[in-house]
């Protein structure tokens, strides 16, 4: 090797370092790049489901699934309110997501094998955990799952439910009689008006059904579940980067309620907090947002906009809601529940 | 070669050729793009889902369809409920709508009254509004299961659908029907051999003497005999329901009095419409001849109308097994509730399941226009 080809070798191994060590190099993420040339987020949520997806009478989206969304767009976009919603049924949800009509999809959907291996989706975390349970009315004395012989049970076609009490009862030798409607809420109409001993669903989700209800005082959810039923936001194959965002939010909010950032006091908190992990997770020490191309104030925005989890937990399907639901297994790592998160450093 | 581009047979098989060509190549590209992008986006593609096992369970199934069955036998019970519901659809609506349209023409005011205010209603109503109407109507209508209204004490109906026995040996009831079936062949050798000799000597013989007697006493008699001959699977109230026999579930009487009685509308307008394409004269013919009005409508007027009623009719039969995809509103199991709805989201094969429901739906179409296309052919005037 020539003296002059050593040093070009040396000069380009040095150009090399000082680009690395002036400006992280970002993977391209398409996702971020449309997102902010369109200047909102498009989200993906539930037809209607008081307490997750629900338009108020204002016509305005709330909900737990919904306050992610906002989170998200609050940490992207520095503004909560620039998302437009796509209500989708159980069947649409998935081209929905895979044609990239959606950015994200936060749409109490739950975790499972076969659609992380032949959608093409990837969950990113679980935002609310419960099991399945059926809800009866109260005067037919149907106490647990195993009481419901011969009932006939609406469920919405092509969701975890259907499978699950198909299985479930197959099991155990108990004929019942499954009726898929194309959207929950046919199944729930048909319930209501007298087609079934029960509608099936998540505990959350009969919570925010039986709202819907002519007299949600007559029926009755039974405790004993039959299903391990992790719900999270999907984003789609492909765009690490985006996927990590999505992750981050919502560790992120996870993270706030444990280090108790709330959204009152977080101005108080970036200003003063001397706790080294508050102080990276609102941007005032280091570069966590800019490792993910986004602005450093970006869990800021979002936890000062939306909140932090038990906020947004209380307000959409706890205590503060009509859903009224304890927090039991969606509470922190801390306090006995499964909710947890990846440390901030 | 020039001669060639001169001839106008050459040229138009080249233009069509080319056509062709471009046609294929452009559903070659759109697949290969397809699949190329479903395997970047990480989705899987091919048809081995269809060998998956299913783990549905379905409401209303006719053939050997369980839980455990594969997809395959799941699109198979989805398309024998298609079948059957348009089956049984288009015969109530063809009688419902041949009533209906001849009442429209009846000299009774008020009889013709009532058939046109029932089309005009039925016309200008929404089909999706026509099913959920039906359906929640007929649950309403009917008790829950403690309520039930028992007959015999072997069958029952509420709002989980009419309940009725099964025989747990069906033996019997093979040999019955194919009495019956030989009854059915009789009756139509009868009826051929009476048209025969009523064209060669004018005598009338009553045929629909001999059809009572094979189309309902003998069905009855041989049924009868195989219902004392078999034992019985008798539904009894156990849980929340009767188990044990068949259930013909609400969802089916919805959608079959939906389809029947909307289909039935358009149709009563199509057989008015050939009815008065019949020229007055052959109604005067036919009285002049000392035919009564019934055997002038019955021999001389709806033979001659059928010739324009056919093709319209043939509409009429492939909207009903269209509609019959209305039956995923309200849960009915057919084609596009079990495949487009359940399958189609346990697998997420989209663009398999969308691509051989779309052909189902196309062959059975096909099927419908080439049996109606055949009558059409046969009932036509001949002419010299």
């Amino acid at each position: 090797m020539t003296l002059l080809a050593r040093g070009a070798l040396g000069a380009a191994i040095l150009a090399l370092g000082a680009g690395a060590a002036t400006a992280q190099q970002l993977a391209p993420s398409p996702t971020l790049d449309a997102i902010r040339a369109r200047g909102h987020l498009e989200c993906g949520v539930h037809l209607g489901l008081p307490g997750f997806s629900f338009a108020n009478d204002r016509g305005e989206w709330t909900g737990l699934d919904v306050d992610f969304c906002r989170a998200v767009a609050a940490a992207v976009l520095g503004d909560a309110n620039k998302v437009r919603y796509t209500p989708t049924s159980v069947q649409q949800r998935w081209p929905v997501l895979q044609s990239g009509q959606v950015d994200l999809l936060s749409r109490n959907t739950t975790i499972t094998f076969s659609r992380n291996a032949s959608l093409g989706v990837n969950f990113q975390g679980i935002n609310f955990y419960e099991g399945q349970t059926f809800i009866v009315r109260t005067a037919s004395g149907a106490k647990k799952p195993t009481d419901l012989e011969n009932a006939s049970i609406c469920v919405a076609a092509g969701s975890t439910e259907e499978r699950m009490a198909a299985d479930y009862f197959r099991e155990r030798n108990l004929k019942v009689s499954i009726i898929n409607f194309q959207k929950n809420d046919d199944a729930i109409a048909a319930y209501d008006a007298g087609r079934c001993d029960s509608y099936t669903a998540g505990i959350g989700a009969l919570a925010g059904q039986r709202i819907k209800l002519k007299t949600p005082g007559d029926h009755f959810i039974m405790t004993e579940t039959i299903s391990n039923d992790p719900q999270g936001p999907v984003t789609r194959w492909g765009d690490e980067r985006w996927q990590a965002v999505v992750r981050w939010v919502l560790n992120g909010m996870i993270a706030a309620e444990h280090l108790g950032v709330t959204s009152r006091n977080v101005d108080d908190m970036r200003a003063n907090s001397r706790n080294a992990e508050i102080r990276r997770l609102l941007g005032a020490d280091g570069n966590f947002g800019a490792m993910l191309g986004l602005p450093n104030d970006w869990m800021f925005n979002a936890i000062k906009q939306v909140g932090n989890y038990a906020e947004s937990f209380e307000r959409t399907v706890g205590k503060g809601s009509p859903l009224g639901l304890e927090r039991g297994q969606n509470a922190l790592w801390t306090r006995g529940g499964i909710l947890f998160t990846s440390p901030f450093q | 070669m020039t001669r060639y581009f001169y001839d106008k047979r050459v040229r138009e098989i080249f233009w069509q050729a080319a056509l062709l060509a471009g046609l294929a190549g452009t559903i070659i590209l759109i697949v290969r793009n397809a699949s190329q992008n479903m395997v970047n986006a990480g989705m899987a593609s091919g048809f081995d889902f269809l060998w998956r096992t299913s783990g549905i369970d379905v409401s209303f199934v006719l053939t050997a369809y369980t839980p455990d069955a594969n997809i395959l036998a799941l699109l198979w019970v989805g398309v024998a409920n298609t079948l059957v519901i348009t089956f049984v659809a288009a015969i109530a609506a063809t009688l419902l709508g041949f009533v209906v349209g001849i009442a429209r023409l009846s000299p009774n005011k008020l009889l013709a009254g009532l058939a046109g205010a029932y089309i005009e209603f039925v016309r200008n109503i929404p089909l999706l509004f026509f099913v959920l109407f039906w359906y929640f109507g007929v649950i309403a209508a009917l008790p829950g299961p403690r309520q039930s209204i028992g007959f015999f004490a072997v069958a029952f109906l509420n709002n989980r659908g009419l309940t009725i026995p099964v025989p747990t040996d069906g033996t019997a009831f093979r040999i019955a029907a194919l009495v019956v079936l030989a009854g059915f062949v009789a009756q139509a050798a009868i009826a051929v051999w009476a048209k025969r000799r009523r064209d060669a000597t004018g005598l009338i013989f009553p045929v629909w003497a001999s059809g009572l007697a094979l189309f309902i006493a003998l069905p009855a008699l041989a049924f009868g005999i195989a219902a004392a001959l078999s034992s019985w699977d008798v539904p009894a109230l156990r849980g929340f329901n009767y188990r044990g026999g068949f259930v013909l579930v609400p969802e089916f009487v919805a959608l079959f009095a939906a389809l029947a009685t909307y289909t039935a509308g358009f149709i009563a307008e199509i057989v008015r419409g050939g009815i008065q394409s019949v020229v007055k004269g052959q109604w005067e013919a036919a009285y002049a001849l000392g035919l009564r009005p019934n055997r002038a409508l019955s021999l001389i007027v709806i033979p001659q109308a059928m010739r324009v009623m056919v093709p319209p009719l043939t509409s009429q039969y492939l909207n009903v097994l269209k509609n019959s995809s209305f039956g995923a509103a309200i849960a009915f199991p057919e084609l596009v509730s079990l495949f487009v709805g359940s399958a189609l989201t346990n697998t997420g094969q989209a663009i398999e399941i969308i691509a051989i429901t779309l052909a189902i739906y196309l062959a059975l179409g096909l099927a419908v226009s080439g049996f109606m296309n055949w009558y059409n052919a046969r009932t036509r005037l001949v002419t010299r």
